[in-house]
């Protein structure tokens, strides 16, 4: 079962509430998905930390219902 | 994840300086994410032994908990794990895997 970019982006959101967050659905097809996030949160983290972290707001889903998910993680100036 | 998949995924990577979990063989990647990472891996000219998950099961799930990292392509270098494609893409293109490598003393051969 695909997830659509609304719900990856409500679970982002609900994680890091003041973060900026854009999904895009790359293929059209419900199944790939881009997202960028931008959040104070990532401040001195390391790029895989940042990554961790987005991947633990999807709550397990990646890897599961969610199959491809490109994540670009941004520190706010 | 068992112990012996552990066991067997730590020698993999500690085995070679740079290892690539990808879904298919360098030559035929069966995913666009492990291809980018290939990709970037021959542009840098680095020798790196890659093993094919969809070929081995348990490492492909042993694999996600060994580095508390849910998806494939996972690039290690000198037995870290560096990043997925995302990562390495970003490092690729900011000069710092290069850096990296050369770093850990990795070098490519000299043709």
């Amino acid at each position: 079962m695909a997830m659509v970019g609304a719900e990856i982006e409500r679970l982002i959101k609900t994680a890091f509430p003041d973060a900026q967050v854009v999904v895009v659905d790359l293929a059209g097809d419900g199944d790939h998905f881009a997202a960028r996030v931008s959040c104070a949160e990532f401040k001195g983290k390391s790029r895989v930390q940042q990554h961790t972290m987005v991947y633990d707001a999807l709550q397990g889903h990646m890897g599961g219902a969610l199959h491809a998910l490109a994540i670009e993680t941004i520190v706010p100036k | 994840m068992t112990n012996s998949t552990a066991e067997r995924i730590k020698g993999i990577i500690d085995k070679s300086d740079v290892v690539l979990f990808m879904k298919g063989v360098p030559a035929a990647p069966q995913c666009g994410f492990s291809a980018a990472v290939v990709q970037i891996l021959s542009r840098l000219a680095v020798p790196f032994a890659s093993v094919d998950v969809l070929s081995d099961p348990e490492v492909r799930e042993g694999i996600k908990s060994f580095s508390n990292w849910p998806t494939i392509p996972q690039l290690y270098i000198k037995g870290e794990f560096v990043g997925g494609s995302d990562i390495v893409r970003e490092m690729f293109q900011a000069g710092e895997l290069a850096a990296l490598l050369s770093e850990k003393g990795i070098v490519a051969p000299t043709p």
